[in-house]
């Protein structure tokens, strides 16, 4: 099978949406989703006369990213012009960097199938966003600049992805990490998280990279799947049939579920690279440095350790650290409940995140159950003041009614009796009307030991703490 | 009231004198220069758009001003012309190419704002070569501008409709750009002074660009004093222009009336030495000659790198026109060709038809010097070259204070002579293309005059944010000169 004779070689180029107010060369919002045409202004329409001043809270983003990844910040960096003729790019050129980014090397950890990797960085660095096409059936084409000007970080991956799998897992771990940062809202779908991947194969073993081809227009974690598996059996297929693969750029179309040829390397664009004159070059000094290092957060990584060291299993710590949210809300139960965080887990993946339909939700503060109102729950459960039944019982009327368990407990009696001579009077009444199984148990029938408990419960109307029911029905029927 | 001013000669001095003391109107000022405008404009061809109304309503402003007591600006009154590459609110501004016809800014360069904000009025849009390629204006798309001393020859250019506008009394004072000379080659030609500042000393926002790192923006004036004047109000840091330079500007109207005692003005030998024309030398000479009696100390200094100044100016400016002149694409403002039937087509006859020959030429120079895999071969080399230009200025400067030269190796040319030779064109800029290479700031003034009555230009260049320093040495050398009195004949 072809699948186990080539290996794929993977390298990614993913663009991330900086969340700043204003655009990187200009005053005008950066904001999603406004009318077409909303945010514009002199410099980012591309007028005559205009300039590009740059946006220090861009470059304080890419720092932070790139100290986040472990990259070497350049002292220095330098703007640069990359030309191409399209009518959503307003100058004919768009402002990146070339020879001299931001940041260099550096490198993205993840889980895969719960085996760590690490993709080494070659670069980030910052550039201006195009605008968007837009064609209508009629054919007529309009172009939106809203999005034209606001700040993008490239980061590119060395060739160190071998599958599919891998790749998307690689765009999730960086989506996680520019959401922990506070830097993007990391969402493919708006296009705040895009990602270009260059693919070739080689036979198994082999030490020499074969031809690659570039896929764009991947616009989600599935997509990014889905186009690499497609370009990798496409590739196979043609090695396997003694052709060649041809370097060139490929359009993924994610409806048809296949790529097609977008323009060979003949056809490749001539950049004309050369230093942009309207910018000085961007000195980013220790001072700074120290001063992003500092603003870091707890990275996902860091907080993974943490985790597993709390005792929380691996696949759970993966489940918190997912987002920050996640975890955040997690730290602050832990904080509240300091002597349940593996039970706090339990409920935060099994019954939390289950009521909310993007995990950042758990960030709001109008969230029905706040890290607190779930440390007091777990607090009842594991006091023995509710059975894990009445307790999900509370939690579902604590996330309808957002009130708190203490307070549904106090004002309902829904808590369990603990209370042992009312205990005692009823598994004695149950006891004495069961004289045939009460011989059975102390014949050795151990599990008889549950029809006790179960009627047990039955008369105190289920409110009875089986810690206590299951001593004191040991003590009657011993 | 003196009744109609005679503003054929004035002085910004003079003219803003003359309001603040509420001897004219603004508005008599402004009628005056229109006056002139709508009789000689037509031989002249100095402005594209003349903004009647606007001046009018903006006079009208400063005048119940002046009569409220209001304080007003430096400048309050005085009627100037803009070259059409500084975008202007609201006003058709083309950069004298088709490709930018019937475009109307939605915002204001910050340089005429400064000048408006001034008390300042805009009578219009001047004339110039189309982007500001060219030496003599002919490169105009709309029409040619005539030498106001001689209607057969150019009035040098790019900024030739600022330089003959300001010659022929048509405006007080204006505004060009400098990328290679486009400021005092014209200056030269016409007899007025001209000033490139030091790079980034002036804002370029909202001033079209030619070539980015080489595009200097500056005043026209009848004499010293007046271009400084007009260059104390547009000099000064700009948030918009990350090229500007932080500090505030210097009292370039007060070194103008400073005289140069003890100053030494450096005399480099690579411009004196071929193809200059001989009556143009014998007034260079004969100006320096003047300026050792007005108390200078001559000093002969070296520019090692003046010759490769030319090769690598052509290298660095067609690179950078062709990329910012990419933006004209007939997508969201200017020329759009009538139809196309696809996005390639849409975008070649867009330009093929929007642009003149000479942005044309320049757009492909710069492309093949860009163009990947030779961008060391030209365009790096022609970095380092500039970097050893301007290493020539700062150790000619450790000896001397200023540097003097000609400006121009010969006077005004006639119109046609040179059109069809572009490296003939392209020598025009043979004293001027080094400075703004090296960013230092230069001024050309008048300093004699040919047999057959052409200006002559005197080109004086300072270390950087040495405006002070030229000033001082091309006012003192017009105290003692008449030539600035002397004007053309109206048309």
């Amino acid at each position: 099978m072809s699948k186990d004779k080539y290996e794929a070689v993977i390298g990614l180029e993913v663009h991330v949406q900086l969340a700043t107010r204003t655009k990187i060369f200009s005053i005008s919002s950066a904001a999603f989703g406004a009318e077409p045409n909303a945010h514009d202004d002199p410099v980012c329409m591309g007028l005559p006369g205009a300039l590009p001043v740059l946006n220090r809270a861009a470059v304080e983003s890419a720092v932070r990213l790139g100290l986040a990844v472990g990259s070497h910040i350049r002292p220095r960096c330098r703007f640069a012009r990359k030309h191409y003729f399209y009518p959503d790019l307003p100058k004919g050129f768009q402002i990146s960097q070339f020879d001299e980014p931001l940041c260099e090397g550096g490198a993205v950890t993840f889980r895969l199938d719960g085996e760590l990797r690490q993709v080494q960085l070659t670069r980030i660095h910052m550039e201006d966003d195009a605008g968007k096409n837009i064609h209508d059936a009629s054919g007529v084409s309009f172009v939106d600049y809203n999005r034209a000007g606001v700040p993008l970080c490239e980061i590119v991956s060395e060739p160190d992805i071998r599958s599919a799998d891998e790749a998307a897992e690689y765009v999730r771990a960086i989506r996680t990490l520019v959401r922990y940062l506070g830097i993007s809202d990391g969402n493919m779908e708006e296009g705040s998280l895009r990602c270009d991947a260059n693919v070739s194969i080689r036979l198994r073993g082999a030490t020499q990279l074969g031809t690659k081809a570039e896929l764009k227009n991947i616009n989600s974690f599935k997509h990014v799947r889905d186009a690499i598996e497609h370009e990798i059996a496409r590739q196979s297929l043609l090695l396997d049939r003694g052709e060649r693969v041809v370097q060139e750029t490929r359009l993924w179309d994610p409806d048809r579920g296949l790529s097609a040829s977008m323009r060979s390397k003949e056809q490749a664009h001539d950049y004309r690279y050369f230093p942009e004159p309207d910018l000085p070059p961007v000195a980013v000094d220790e001072a700074w440095i120290d001063r992003a290092r500092r603003s870091l957060p707890e990275l996902p990584e860091a907080r993974f350790a943490r985790y597993t060291t709390l005792g929380l299993s691996a696949q759970d710590a993966s489940v918190l650290v997912a987002e920050r949210a996640i975890g955040d809300y997690f730290d602050a139960a832990v904080a509240a409940a300091p002597a349940y965080p593996k039970k706090i887990a339990n409920w935060l993946i099994n019954e939390v995140l289950g009521r909310v339909t993007d995990p950042r939700q758990l960030a709001e503060e109008s969230l029905a159950i706040p890290p607190a109102a779930l440390a007091e729950l777990v607090d009842l459960v594991e006091k023995g003041t509710l059975s894990g039944k009445l307790g999900k019982d509370v939690f579902a009327r604590m996330w309808q009614e957002k009130r708190r368990a203490g307070d549904i407990v106090a004002t309902e009696s829904v808590s369990l009796v603990s209370d042992t001579t009312i205990i005692e009077e009823a598994c004695k009444r149950v006891v004495e009307r069961s004289p045939e199984e009460a011989a059975r148990y102390r014949a050795g029938a151990a599990k008889v030991m549950g029809f006790f408990v179960g009627n047990v419960m039955k008369e105190t109307g289920g409110k009875a703490n089986p810690k206590v029911v299951n001593e004191i029905l040991r003590k009657l029927l011993g | 009231m003196a009744g109609a001013p005679h503003v054929e000669g004035a002085s910004i001095a003079a003219l803003a004198t003359g309001v603040a003391a509420k001897t004219w109107k603004a508005r008599d000022l402004v009628e005056a220069y229109l006056d002139r405008i709508a009789r000689l404009d037509k031989k002249l061809g100095c402005y594209l758009l003349v903004d009647g109304d606007g001046a009018r309503k903006a006079a009208d402003a400063v005048d119940r001003k002046i009569a409220a007591s209001e304080t007003v600006g430096p400048l309050a009154g005085v009627p100037i012309g803009l070259k059409d590459i500084f975008v202007t609110r609201g006003i058709e501004t083309t950069a004298g190419s088709k490709i930018l016809k019937g475009f109307i800014p939605p915002y204001e360069s910050t340089v005429s704002a400064r000048l408006s904000a001034a008390g300042a009025i805009s009578l219009g849009k001047l004339n110039m070569d189309e982007f500001a390629m060219g030496s003599s204006n002919e490169n105009s798309a709309y029409h040619p501008v005539h030498n106001p001393w001689d209607l057969e020859r150019v009035p040098g250019g790019s900024s030739g409709g600022s330089a003959a506008a300001v010659a022929a009394s048509l405006c007080a004072g204006s505004l060009g750009t400098d990328t290679g000379g486009s400021i005092r080659q014209p200056a030269s030609l016409c007899g007025v002074v001209g000033i490139k500042p030091t790079y980034g000393r002036v804002s370029r926002y909202g001033v079209i660009a030619f070539a980015s790192s080489l595009d200097h923006p500056g005043p026209f004036g009848r004499t010293v004093e007046d271009a400084a004047a007009l260059l104390e109000v547009i000099a000064g840091h700009d948030p918009c222009d990350a090229t500007s330079i932080p500090q505030g500007p210097g009292r370039y109207r007060e070194a103008s009336k400073a005289g140069l005692a003890g100053m030494r003005v450096g005399v480099p030998k690579e411009y004196f030495q071929t193809g200059m024309d001989a009556e143009v030398e014998a007034a260079v000479r004969a100006a320096l000659d003047e300026l050792a009696r007005a108390g200078a100390t001559l000093v002969p200094v070296s520019l090692p790198h003046t010759q490769y100044a030319i090769a690598t100016y052509y290298l660095i400016c067609t690179a950078e026109a062709s990329s910012n002149l990419a933006r004209y694409d007939g997508i969201r403002y200017g020329y759009r060709t009538a139809e196309a039937a696809s996005l390639e087509e849409l975008y070649v006859k867009t330009r093929g038809e929007g642009f003149g020959s000479e942005p044309k030429r320049r757009i492909v120079l710069g492309t093949y010097v860009l163009r990947a895999g030779y961008y060391e071969a030209y365009y790096g080399k022609a970095l380092r070259a500039r970097r050893l230009i301007a290493d020539d200025f700062r150790a000619a400067f450790s000896q001397c204070d200023v540097l003097v030269t000609p400006t121009s190796p010969t006077a005004a040319f006639k119109l046609g002579e040179r059109s069809a030779d572009p490296l003939q064109m392209y020598l025009a800029d043979i004293y001027t293309v080094a400075p703004p290479l090296a960013g230092v700031p230069a001024l050309s003034q008048c300093c004699g005059f040919t047999r057959s009555g052409l200006p002559i230009g005197l080109q004086t260049i300072g270390p950087a944010l040495g405006e002070e320093a030229i000033l001082r040495v091309a006012g003192a050398y017009e105290a003692r000169t008449d030539w600035h009195k002397r004007l053309p004949q109206d048309p």
